[in-house]
């Protein structure tokens, strides 16, 4: 991550690909030697002695994944005996069983990280272990990225060799930055390249992490096709490349139901092992989830302490499921959904939005009018269709269903 | 197929080398290659199948090219086609192979279960899940999760090797072996289970099947039979069933249990089957989720993976997927891999769908459900040849045929029905029955006489002779008319692919008296009108199902879930309709415009007066009359009208709104179709509201010139609709000069006939009268003019009203508010 730093300065000063007229690169770069130059120093160094800061932090907020649960790894490397891929810290059994949970032989529990289908952490293992690229779908809060960064820790003991995609991801990014000062200095050679995170990965037969795929603009996603295909990264400008040993792969997230994304181009796309990462299973799951970030999400904007609201908090959850799903949780009437993706996390800032105006607007209860603008809000995202189709739900559904009344009339207020 | 013999076969477990016994799973495709490898090496002389006896006499069809398997042997009380039983065969069931293996080489084949015509006396199966639970071949795990109490012989085995699910286990542990056809000992397998299931048999005893016992009595005693005929037998049974049948008893002690078994005549035969119905998901389950993936095991020489995951590109591709070989190649991949990591020795059904899941279908699983549909299962449809005994569903036809009095002639002949009455009752149901069926023998007409009531029906009839293969055809649903048309039109209901499709067929379904086809046909029902975004196809499957609540009450049927489902409409309509009506264009509102009116009639027609839903429907109508922005002029004219006809609307709001829409500020072609959309059907309306004329007077004449040319085909059309006399007679008001509007009340001049002021004596002397017209004056209490057909079915009033002479008075004060009138007078 910090090769990145000596990048930013050099895209900022000139965007990719103008290396046009060499005089003006001269200049431009002596600019950025002498505002980035002791920096540049600094984090090469920093570059070099890789991962050597891991032990001593103490005082991070979020420990890696590796960090966290290295007992947790260590002792599933001890008891596995069985064959384990080139490069692979562990056999994919115990990768399953690291993500999944369980108890090894010797007595060591190991604490479950994604509580969902066994099939789906199954799928995911092996796609790594056949050597296939890993795309990770689902809407916001289905622990796409915590899935990837375990599978990272656990497959090669190291998940920080990651890619932040957003719309302005640049394509030097993914392949490879060059150090000006040194390429000033000294000319093009492997000392003034860069490597980002999937070069490192590439070279050292990891697992490279891509955080929102489909942020990324869509011709700079496409550099990806020839390091997943022919597993290399040619660098032009030295008239080399950079061969992917054994055990390099790539795990990618992306959010299939966002708008504004840009869409995998198919040649792409091929290349990845699709696995889309559920919502909560059942409705008790999904009110437990909301109920306790709530929880903790209102004493870190130091809400005054109201009761929790479970009924209202159950019918939000609910109200969201059965739009997501389209059909009532009695499972007897369909209904439409609307194009928002309600996700849990939505459900969540509702519930919050509606602690808030309780606590400082209303009596502390959370009550059905508190939370009714927050569920249109997140409901009707299009106005014209979204409205017809929550009109539909309030007036079929809601409207018959006992002990909604309230709920009901406070929904016809906002909407009307 | 030949394999060669091993030098020595281990000693069986049956006492003697008289008897094998093979204990298969149901259905099961490695139980039937292994039944065949095992019957090549033993070459037994007699082959004893688990099934009913009765059907010894059509085993030989079996032999037939035509008879193409998924087929069921149907066993049925001769004299109550209902009570029945199948046992159901595929291409991969163990059982088959070992018929077929047997007609092959002319050895007998005979099967040992309990006679049908016990069992179906015994009437096991109508107490539990179901009339046609098969008694014989059902997969004893399966019995068991219906019923929890009875214990699962396989989920134990399966437990104790560590799998969750007992299928699985089984088809790891029996179905996958391989190496049965590549020499080694076939038999080996089968001593294996059986020593297993004997394990288990000490342990549960007959695990709560007691009619277990009764089963395994007589197929000992066939068993023995076949033992002083034969030198060499071969049983093919569920595999639960071996430790029993190897089991050492006296004759005595089986026949005392056999005795004062009840018995009823039965009759056996063979009837195609599909891959559907074998798949757990529909009615006579056969037990197995994956027929058609059983099948491709089953059928496929070798790369059993590899060749499914081509099958299932091919699918994909076929429905316009981008599905490359590179897809293929990493599918089998990712499948092996899964069954390597799973510590599977092959890539089961689990592994290839996640696989496919992952890789060819982006992890979605929308292109899953039709890979399921279409492989996994699989449209797989048996065939029976001719020379099969009639099927049960002939048989009942045939009975009710003679029943009802209906002969099966060539001769077309036409029969009008009476519905009140019970034969002809009786005949139209079952006609609409068989149309359900596709058996075409009567078509509906229309009558030549005049009588039109909801109660007469007329059909012609004429019986081609392939109407009798139809029905042979059908018999695959059912036994008895009545329960085929239920499965058939389920399962058209669940196959439909529009709304419409749906409410027509519960039409069907209301006509033909199929009240127990009707949930799930309201279901899919409810479902398709939840999701359809199109709020005009809602409109349009409205007015006929709300045609089917009327005739439910004619026809006596209970109609109450219908109803439900209408109002469920009924209520997505009004609150689609506004949003869908907003920004059409003129060709959208003239093509919305007549479901506005259907809708209106429907929703009349479905509720009485003062319901919450004709309240709602007022209120959508009231929006879209006066919304002005977006909703084209003519669904607001049109709306305008449809509140004024029913009087919720008074003249002065009326006016008012019409004042709006041809208000200056109006482009002049909206105004235009404002007042074709208020004024079609029905112009009485200015005749008697001269307020409401002058505005439209008023209007006319201020469109500029150059407009003019554009509002005139629009005006013309609508008062060419007109009557001839009302077209008269609103020239007449307009020359006579109606444009003093606070005079027009007291206009002097009797034009048209019409008295200066209103004779109340002379207009209450016609109420009775049309009191009677209307068929209100009985239940004078209930304002339920709207709810009958006639002013529904002519939304407007006033023309009814208007070809009467003696009206020719009334009308200026009864015509447009007749309900108000009527009911105020009580």
């Amino acid at each position: 991550m910090s090769d990145n730093r000596v990048g930013e300065p050099e895209n900022r000063a000139q965007g990719p690909g103008a290396r046009a007229e060499e005089s003006e690169i001269r200049a431009d770069e002596a600019a950025v030697a002498r505002a980035g130059g002791p920096v540049a120093g600094a984090e090469e160094s920093a570059a070099r002695a890789e991962g050597a800061g891991t032990g001593a932090e103490e005082e991070v907020l979020r420990p890696h994944a590796e960090d966290a649960f290295a007992y947790e790894l260590k002792a599933l490397a001890a008891a596995d005996d069985r064959p384990r891929p080139a490069r692979w810290n562990l056999s994919p059994w115990a990768v399953a069983t690291y993500l999944l949970g369980g108890v090894l032989p010797d007595g060591t529990a190991i604490s479950p990280k994604y509580v969902g289908p066994r099939r789906i952490v199954e799928v995911a293992v092996t796609t790594l272990a056949t050597d296939r690229a890993l795309l990770l779908l689902g809407v916001p809060g289905t622990a796409k990225t915590w899935v990837s960064e375990h599978l990272a820790a656990a497959v090669s003991g190291d998940s920080t060799l990651l890619v932040q995609g957003t719309a302005g991801t640049p394509e030097e990014a993914i392949r490879y930055g060059w150090d000006y000062a040194r390429l000033l200095a000294h000319g093009p050679s492997r000392d003034a390249l860069v490597p980002g995170p999937v070069m490192r990965a590439m070279s050292g037969g990891g697992i490279a992490r891509v955080e929102e795929l489909t942020r990324i603009p869509a011709d700079v996603q496409d550099t990806l096709i020839t390091i997943l295909s022919e597993k290399t990264l040619p660098i032009p400008e030295l008239g080399q490349e950079v061969m992917a040993v054994r055990g390099f792969n790539l795990i990618a997230t992306a959010n299939d139901r966002d708008r504004g994304v840009n869409d995998l181009s198919s040649a792409l796309r091929r290349r990845f092992n699709t696995v889309v990462l559920p919502l909560p299973a059942t409705v008790e799951d999904e009110v437990d989830i909301v109920a306790r970030r709530v929880d903790q999400m209102g004493r870190a904007i130091d809400l005054p302490q109201a009761p929790p609201g479970a009924d209202e908090i159950r019918r939000v959850v609910t109200v969201f499921r059965e739009l997501r799903d389209g059909v009532t949780a009695d499972g007897r009437t369909k209904v439409k959904s609307p194009s928002g993706t309600l996700s849990t996390a939505e459900a969540i800032s509702v519930v919050t939005g509606g602690l808030a105006l309780a606590a400082h607007f209303g009596d502390g209860v959370l009550r059905s009018a508190d939370v009714a603008a927050g569920i249109l809000g997140a409901v009707v995202r299009d106005p014209a269709a979204d409205r017809v189709v929550w009109n539909e739900y309030l007036e079929s559904v809601v409207r018959e269903r006992d002990g909604w009344k309230d709920f009901y009339r406070a929904c016809r207020e906002v909407s009307a | 197929m030949t394999t060669p013999k091993p030098p020595s076969p281990r000693p069986p477990r049956s006492p003697d080398d008289a008897v094998r016994l093979l204990g298969v799973r149901h259905h099961g495709p490695g139980s039937a290659r292994a039944v065949r490898s095992a019957l090549d090496q033993y070459d037994p002389q007699v082959v004893l199948i688990e099934g009913p006896p009765e059907a010894d006499a059509v085993v030989d069809i079996a032999a037939d090219e035509g008879l193409r398997p998924p087929v069921a042997l149907l066993a049925h009380a001769a004299d109550e086609p209902a009570r029945s039983a199948f046992w159901p065969f595929a291409e991969f069931s163990p059982e088959w192979v070992a018929i077929r293996w047997a007609l092959e080489r002319g050895v007998p084949v005979r099967f040992i279960d309990l006679p049908a015509s016990n069992s179906l006396a015994m009437g096991g199966g109508s107490a539990g899940a179901g009339p046609d639970e098969p008694a014989g071949v059902a997969p004893d795990e399966d019995a068991a999760t219906e019923d929890p109490v009875r214990i699962d012989p396989l989920a134990v085995l399966a437990q104790a090797a560590g799998y969750d699910d007992p299928e699985r286990w089984w088809e790891d542990a029996v179905e996958h072996r391989g190496g049965v056809d590549d020499g080694g000992d076939a038999l080996a397998a089968f001593e294996a289970v059986a020593e297993a299931m004997g394990e288990l048999r000490e342990r549960y005893g007959d695990g709560g099947h007691p009619r277990d016992a009764v089963r395994e009595a007589h197929m000992r005693l066939r068993l023995r039979e076949a033992r002083r005929a034969y030198d060499r037998t071969a049983v093919v049974c569920g595999a639960w069933h071996v430790p029993a049948l190897a089991a050492r008893t006296t004759v005595a002690a089986d026949r005392a249990v056999l005795k004062g078994l009840p018995k009823v005549k039965a009759e056996v035969t063979w009837v195609p089957w599909t891959h559907r119905r074998l798949s757990r998901d529909s009615g006579y389950g056969a037990g197995i989720d994956s027929p058609g993936w059983y099948r491709h095991l089953f059928g496929c020489r070798d790369r059993p993976v590899e060749r499914w995951m081509t099958r299932v590109a091919g699918l994909l591709r076929a429905e316009d997927r981008q599905v490359s070989s590179a897809h293929v190649i990493e599918a089998v991949r990712l499948a092996g891999t899964l069954a390597a990591m799973r510590g599977r020795p092959l890539a089961g059904l689990g592994e290839t769908t996640d696989a496919v899941r992952a890789v060819m279908c982006e992890g979605s699983d929308v292109p899953l459900a039709l890979i399921r549909e279409r492989l996994v299962v699989g449209d797989e449809m048996g065939e029976v040849p001719d020379s099969a005994p009639a099927v049960p569903l002939a048989r009942d036809l045939a009975r009710q045929q003679r029943a009802l009095r209906l002969k099966p002639e060539a001769a077309d002949r036409e029969l009008d029905f009476d519905l009140r009455k019970d034969t002809d009752a009786g005949r139209s149901r079952l006609l609409h029955r068989l149309r359900l069926l596709g058996v075409e023998w009567g078509a509906p007409t229309r009558s030549r006489t005049a009588g039109t009531g909801t109660f007469r029906e007329t059909w012609r009839l004429s019986w081609e002779p392939e109407l009798t293969v139809r029905v042979a055809e059908a018999g695959v649903w059912g036994t008895t008319v009545e329960s085929a048309a239920v499965a058939k039109a389920e399962d058209v209901a669940a196959a439909a692919a529009t709304l419409a499709e749906v409410t027509g067929l519960a039409e069907r379904c209301l006509l033909a008296a199929l009240p127990d086809a009707l949930p799930t046909v309201m279901r899919v029902l409810a479902d398709r009108a939840a999701l359809d975004a199109d709020v005009i196809h809602l409109a349009e499957a409205l007015p006929a199902l709300v045609r089917s609540v009327r005739y439910g009450d004619v026809r006596g049927t209970d109609s109450g879930a219908l109803r439900e489902v209408a109002e469920g409409i009924a209520v997505r309509v009004c609150v689609g309709l506004p949003p869908a009506c907003a920004g059409l264009d003129d060709d959208g509102a003239a093509g919305t415009r007549p479901h506005l009116d259907a809708v209106h009639a429907a929703v009349g027609l479905l509720t009485g007066a003062g319901d919450a839903l004709r309240e709602r429907w007022a209120g959508t109508l009231r929006a879209l009359a006066e919304r002005y922005g977006g909703v084209p002029g003519l669904i607001r004219g049109r709306a305008a009208r449809l509140l004024l006809d029913d009087g919720l609307l008074d003249a002065e709001r009326a006016a008012r709104l019409m004042g709006l829409a041809l208000s200056p500020g109006t482009e002049p072609r909206q105004a235009a179709a404002w007042v074709d959309g208020f004024l079609s059907g029905g112009g009485m309306l200015l005749l008697h509201d001269e307020r409401l004329l002058g505005l439209v007077d008023a209007w006319l004449s201020s469109v500029p010139a150059e407009a003019f040319t554009d509002v005139l085909p629009l005006v013309r059309r609508t008062f060419a609709g007109f009557e001839s006399g009302v077209r008269r007679g609103v020239g007449e008001l307009v020359r006579r000069g109606s444009g003093s509007p606070g005079g027009s009340a007291k206009a002097p001049g009797a034009a048209m006939g019409f008295g200066a002021g209103l004779d109340l004596a002379r207009a209450d002397a016609v109420l009775p009268t049309l009191r009677l017209l209307l068929g209100t004056a009985a239940q004078a209490p209930v304002p339920a003019a709207a709810p009958e057909p006639v002013p529904a079915a002519a939304p407007d009033p006033a023309p009814a009203a208007g070809p009467l002479p003696a009206l020719a008075g009334a009308p200026a004060a009864g015509a447009t508010t007749i309900h108000d009138d009527a009911g105020g007078s009580e």
